[in-house]
């Protein structure tokens, strides 16, 4: 695995194939695009075609007959108890994707010497994120939700994190550029609490938010530590 | 001409000495942003090779119960060659970008079989072709543009042109436009032969990944982009697939595939730029000589005939890996405008109305691949920096 960034033969740019983009240049001087119009008439078609889509999926019915009986059971308020659940269905899969990425990236800098205790950073983030998965997990419970099934939201939440994970998990890609990745997750998470203590509080769940504020505190305390570790190493390799 | 030396004589690593492992096979990828396009080509292009030669295999042994032991033997071979080359391309390539890939591939090997083919008819039909694939590079490079926000040339690298060829909506052809005549075998040179092979499993593999990945999309007009262009690619199948003699033997097939696959092997081998991968395609090339001589054994056996008959005399020289800028510019001034009427290359204006008609059915609701590259002018850096100066 590399650690930093390296000069070398990459390809890709114009200015490796002067006489080559030469051509390529004259080709598209003298052939010109065949169909009038330009990337607008996509905006249109993409218009048309949200109007006529489909819905990803629904909130699966929250209230089984057993969490019914519970006692402590919180019954569901608002004008759409749903809109929390899907939100709360989303946090729970990104809390436990998040448990994955830390675990992947505790991978990455195992057999690093940072001097920083790098892993054991990772390893204290991964373990928080693991509880704040178990939390979402007891207050979905507590509403009747189901929390196994996967909401719109929840769905969504895994097609944002696709790209994360493949940086990750990517056995080239570098402690930086891993970071990064894990910074676009964690500016999110931090955003995202936020956001569910007001959405509990609105939907009259006001212990539920309460629940919540001890994980926003900790999100708060990643954020730092991620971009440290980030900013740390990146101006150390400038300089 | 240069010739291959010993492709008869040669007997290769022997099947039981084939061997892999998992860690071999899923191994390390190549460099989309260090590695020369042309590696990729090859290994985009030595997958199609292998995917095929499983096709053809597995077809050979719905209709003949001895060779069912030596084709499945043959097989896992092959399937561990498809697999260590096809894992060679890195995640970090989007869907997209690897089709921007395929296209060059397209583009660039039929280029080559264009030129070093004998036969005229044939001749005429890779070019034919190629100029669709041409054009499917350039709505591809639109899409990438527009969806990703990339530039198709970080994966081309300089060597293909990115403007539009025959237009993509024009492909859609009536199947009794695609059906083209076929080389026969008693009179036809062994490179003939071994080109059509080679361009119908390249073809096949793209329209498979096309199949596989358009649904991957979430923008309705990538995904309808997809559709349209893989159905150009069933049509290329068609067209192509057409180009072989269909009297020849079921082992007769199998023995000109297994001559491609060395011939190709030998081709990249000599070519290839990373080490590396230098040394898979010179370890495959002694598979592959491996596999022919089995090939040519059953042959013996069932067909009481020497394999010299259809492997012999010289083969020209090895497919070239590079650029084939002028050749492609003077194809597409010459003949952007043919079209097929059955098997016959015409004019545009004589273009059938069979194919118009089923054509304009389809486009009836629109065409994905106007919309997505209307205006489109490729500048480095992708549009935007044009728009930006």
């Amino acid at each position: 695995m590399a650690t930093a960034a390296k000069v070398g033969t990459n390809f890709t740019g114009v200015q490796m194939s002067p006489k080559d983009t030469k051509r390529l240049l004259d080709a598209v001087n003298e052939i010109h695009p065949d169909v009038p119009g330009d990337e607008r008439g996509m905006l249109v078609e993409r218009a048309e075609r949200n109007e006529e889509a489909d819905r990803i999926g629904s909130v699966p019915v929250p209230g089984s007959a057993k969490g019914m009986l519970k006692t402590g059971f919180d019954m569901m308020k608002g004008k759409s108890p749903e809109v929390f659940i899907d939100k709360l269905g989303e946090r729970l899969a990104f809390e436990r994707n998040g448990v994955r990425l830390y675990e992947a990236m505790i991978a990455k800098a195992r057999n690093l010497d940072t001097g920083n205790d790098l892993v054991g950073v990772l390893q204290h983030i991964r373990d928080e994120e693991f509880e704040h998965m178990m939390l979402v997990h007891a207050a979905m419970e507590k509403l009747g939700a189901d929390p196994t099934a996967q909401t719109p939201c929840a769905d969504v939440a895994g097609v944002m994190a696709m790209g994360i994970m493949q940086v990750l998990t990517d056995p080239r890609t570098n402690v930086p550029q891993c970071l990064n990745a894990l910074l676009t997750a964690e500016l999110a998470d931090n955003a995202a609490w936020e956001l569910l203590i007001e959405l509990a509080q609105a939907a009259g769940h006001p212990n539920i938010a309460d629940s919540f504020v001890k994980a926003k505190t900790q999100e708060d305390d990643h954020l730092v530590k991620i971009k440290t570790l980030m900013r740390r190493d990146l101006i150390m390799q400038t300089k | 001409m240069e010739t291959i030396s010993g492709i008869l004589d040669n007997k290769g690593t022997p099947l039981e000495k084939q061997k892999f492992t998992w860690k071999e096979m899923a191994g390390k990828p190549i460099s989309k942003l260090d590695d020369d396009a042309f590696t990729r080509v090859r290994i985009i292009l030595m997958n199609g090779v292998e995917t095929d030669a499983l096709r053809l295999s597995h077809g050979i042994a719905r209709f003949n119960k001895e060779l069912r032991l030596p084709l499945a033997q043959i097989r896992r071979t092959e399937q561990h060659q498809a697999t260590m080359i096809n894992w060679l391309i890195g995640a970090d390539h989007s869907p997209l970008e690897t089709t921007v890939a395929y296209e060059q591939v397209a583009i660039e090997v039929t280029a080559a079989v264009a030129q070093n083919e004998p036969d005229h008819y044939q001749a005429q039909t890779y070019r034919f072709g190629l100029l669709e694939d041409f054009d499917h590079l350039y709505r591809y490079s639109a899409m990438l543009d527009r969806l990703e926000g990339k530039d198709a040339n970080n994966i081309l690298q300089g060597y293909t042109d990115i403007v539009p060829g025959r237009k993509t909506s024009e492909h859609h052809r009536h199947p009794e436009n695609d059906i083209r005549d076929n080389y026969e075998k008693e009179s036809a040179a062994l490179i003939t032969k071994i080109h059509a092979a080679l361009i119908t499993g390249a073809e096949y593999q793209t329209h498979d990944y096309y199949m596989n990945i358009g649904p991957l999309f979430a923008d309705p007009l990538a995904r309808q982009l997809y559709a349209e262009i893989a159905s150009v690619e069933e049509q290329h199948v068609t067209q192509y697939g057409s180009l072989s003699d269909p009297s020849e033997s079921h082992i007769e097939k199998w023995l000109v595939h297994e001559a491609m696959e060395v011939y190709m092997y030998a081709s990249c081998a000599e070519q290839e730029s990373n080490p590396r991968i230098k040394a898979m395609w010179e370890r495959f090339l002694d598979y592959e000589l491996g596999h022919l001589n089995v090939a040519c054994e059953w042959f013996k056996k069932i067909e009481r005939r020497d394999p010299a008959e259809i492997l012999g005399g010289p083969l020209p020289k090895m497919v070239e890996f590079k650029s084939q800028r002028d050749f492609v510019r003077q194809v597409l001034a010459a003949e952007v405008n043919l079209r097929t009427a059955g098997p016959v290359y015409v004019d545009k204006a004589k273009e059938p109305q069979s194919s118009l008609d089923y054509r304009n059915h389809l486009a009836s609701q629109g065409l994905a691949s106007d919309i997505v590259s209307a205006g489109y002018q490729w500048a480095p850096g992708g549009e935007l920096m044009r728009k930006a100066s």
